[in-house]
């Protein structure tokens, strides 16, 4: 996985909320068997007309936001279907950041699968950081010391240490938790015991 | 101490836990279909990894799979190439397949109980948000990204923190009329797209006790709707009888162990929760919803919004867009609402009680002229109960299609879809834009109200229908 260090970029604000993960990535795109390539799908329908034509009033179709690695958007963000392949758009189109007050739980933890941080604030700190996108001033994302800093000021954000840890390093989960192959292997005789009809043997 | 359902499964399936409280949970059971595992195969040939129990895990082609007639196989290359894959990872890697010409296929979260798979006090987990379907059965069940599939197939288990714990009591009866999809949708318009959110949702009071094991997988399916990521019921003599005698259900002395574990599956008395809101059953209306999230709802006999009544400009901008996208003018009476299109299926109300429903209202009526009507039974053995039952035929002599199972037109990523402007009404779970199709608008309501809806070519009341 991709490592989360600092970012810095012009923001891109979408301000509605509810945003659903059939709204970031439609199901016509759920048809790969790959994770990459999903980036000119991203947030489709908003996106192009019925001829495939970008819209011009979308947010990601004008410059300089087509190149924003940092989303704004309204509260529960990502809500609704599990699809990772939500995290995987937005990370081709070049997206590692989201702010939101609220994100949906699947969604949130597909972030940090993908080296993506989903950052929560305020809804009065949205509206603040959303100025910066207004006028397409860069802000910065600094994970380790876990602030953003717009103009002269900065904004703490919390994280959960473990998965901030994992986003700073890249880890990768599954080797992690094969680290404790012992202690599953203690939990699956303990269970065989306790409970022998799970393994219907 | 005195703990919650939640906490006594969570507990229970403990591998490790860091200082931080990160947990490494056992999964005992791990269900799998064709869209969101391809990716998490991929990543165990990668890293030359295998399945670390085959026999705990259990595949099915849902989504993509037409339900119209299969002898000729899946007409669409790219729907095609999926489920061509899963089909070749489950051999690959030693795991069951029930392929689309078994007639145990159907929706994931309908196979599971109807085999057995899923049982009491297990946690169970599947790409797929509805998971939480299998919450009826007290199981800890929730939904999953394609990376922690990867995790499941290759250990086993599953790096989670613990959620907080919500109870929602629902007390009285149902007024006729009324079922448990009106009851969750009801649940969803109170506390929001996002009031589960980072909670573990468990349902009760006597009015749950009272539904059968279906009509609780309607409510809990639908959690995740409501933003939490599962929501279950303590298991009792329904969920045990229920599961008696299914092929993948304990047998013998172990059916006999498991349900004195079973039995104790139940939150403690005095047991305190983060959150708990009551409802009243027999103030339950058939509800339907107007716009495109889950929590805008309203009562059949209800009026759609007026932005203008909505002081708070976010929430006003909101119904403003989609009033838009539904085609739809405030204020405007539920009942006034024309539909193009009726859909009956899902792995909310597929299953064999929902299709009774639905057919009792049908019987000896017609449906509107200007009606589609699709009934897509959630699994083979769904359908072919329904045929015995001569449900079939109430269906077709109505004006229904009568299909093949699969997850169809709850979010179209087969060739049953509608067109831009197309209206439906839906026994599926979710309304969002472009859902059913790009353009497409639905409305979500139970399989009675589908029924209805059909009859009139209109939202309507199912009262009016009840014999």
């Amino acid at each position: 996985m991709q490592k989360f260090n600092t970012l810095k970029s012009i923001p891109a604000y979408l301000p509605i909320v509810n945003i659903d993960t059939d709204m970031i990535i439609p199901k016509q795109f759920l048809k790969t068997i790959k994770r990459t390539g999903l980036g000119k799908n991203l947030f489709f329908e908003m996106r192009y007309d019925d001829n495939g034509k970008e819209i011009n009033d979308f947010v990601l179709n004008q410059e300089p936001f087509n190149n924003s690695k940092i989303l704004i958007a309204g509260n529960n963000f990502g809500c609704g279907s599990s699809r990772e392949h939500a995290p995987w758009a937005l990370l081709d189109f070049g997206i590692t950041c989201v702010i939101s007050s609220s994100y949906a739980d699947i969604f949130y933890s597909n972030c940090f699968k993908n080296g993506i941080l989903p950052i929560i604030l305020e809804e009065e700190k949205i509206k603040e950081l959303s100025e910066y996108a207004n006028r397409r001033e860069e802000i910065s994302v600094d994970l380790n010391d876990q602030k953003i800093i717009y103009g002269n000021n900065e904004i703490k954000f919390e994280i959960d240490p473990f998965k901030k840890k994992c986003l700073l390093e890249g880890l990768d989960d599954i080797a992690l938790s094969l680290k404790k192959s012992d202690k599953i292997q203690n939990f699956e005789n303990q269970l065989k015991d306790k409970k022998p009809w799970v393994f219907n043997d | 101490m005195s703990t919650t359902l939640y906490d006594k499964i969570w507990n229970d399936h403990l591998v490790d836990q860091q200082e931080d409280g990160t947990a490494l949970l056992f999964v005992d059971r791990h269900l799998i279909h064709e869209v969101t595992s391809p990716q998490a195969f991929e990543g165990l040939r990668n890293s030359n990894r295998k399945v670390r129990h085959p026999n705990l895990t259990l595949a099915v082609a849902d989504h993509n799979v037409p339900t119209t007639d299969r002898t000729k196989g899946i007409s669409d290359q790219e729907s095609k190439i999926q489920v061509d894959t899963l089909e070749s990872n489950c051999k690959e890697f030693g795991v069951q397949l029930f392929g689309m010409d078994d007639k145990r296929q159907g929706i994931v979260h309908i196979i599971g109980p109807e085999q057995g798979f899923t049982q009491p006090g297990t946690v169970i987990v599947c790409g797929d948000s509805h998971t939480a379907t299998h919450g009826a059965f007290g199981s800890l069940a929730f939904g999953i990204g394609t990376s922690e599939v990867e995790h499941v197939l290759a250990t086993q288990t599953l790096v989670q923190k613990k959620a907080k714990n919500f109870r929602i009591n629902v007390n009285g009866t149902l007024p006729l009329g009324v079922t448990s999809k009106d009851v969750i949708l009801q649940i969803i318009g109170k506390i929001g797209t996002a009031g589960g959110t980072g909670c573990v949702v468990e349902y009760a009071g006597d009015l749950i006790r009272s539904l059968s094991v279906e009509q609780r997988m309607t409510i809990c399916n639908m959690t995740i709707e409501g933003g939490a990521r599962a929501g279950l019921i303590a298991p009792d003599e329904k969920i045990f009888e229920y599961l008696k005698g299914k092929p993948m259900s304990p047998k013998g002395e172990n059916w006999e162990k498991a349900l004195e574990y079973w039995n104790s599956l139940k939150t403690d008395a005095d047991a305190s929760f983060d959150k708990e809101i009551n409802l009243n059953a027999n103030d339950i209306l058939p509800m339907i919803t107007w716009g495109t999230s889950p929590q805008d709802v309203i009562t059949i006999n209800g009026k759609v919004p007026n932005p203008q009544n909505e002081k708070d400009e976010d929430k006003k901008n909101s119904i403003e867009r989609a009033l838009k996208y539904m085609g739809l003018t405030p204020d405007m009476a539920a009942t006034d609402i024309k539909i193009d299109k009726v859909f009956i299926g899902s792995c909310t109300n597929g299953r064999i009680e929902d299709l009774r429903e639905a057919a009792k209202i049908l019987k000896d009526k017609k449906i509107s002229s200007h009606v589609n009507a699709i009934v897509v039974p959630g699994s083979g053995l769904v359908k072919e109960q329904a045929e015995q039952e001569g449900l079939d035929k109430i269906f077709v002599n109505s004006g229904f299609e009568w299909r093949e199972p699969g997850c169809s037109m709850c979010l179209a990523m087969n060739a049953d879809k509608l067109k831009p402007e197309e209206r439906c009404a839906s026994t599926s779970n979710r309304n969002f834009e472009g859902r059913q199709g790009r353009g497409g608008r639905t409305h979500l309501v139970s399989p009675g109200m589908a029924a209805a809806a059909a009859i009139s070519g209109n939202l309507d009341d199912v009262r009016k229908y009840q014999n």
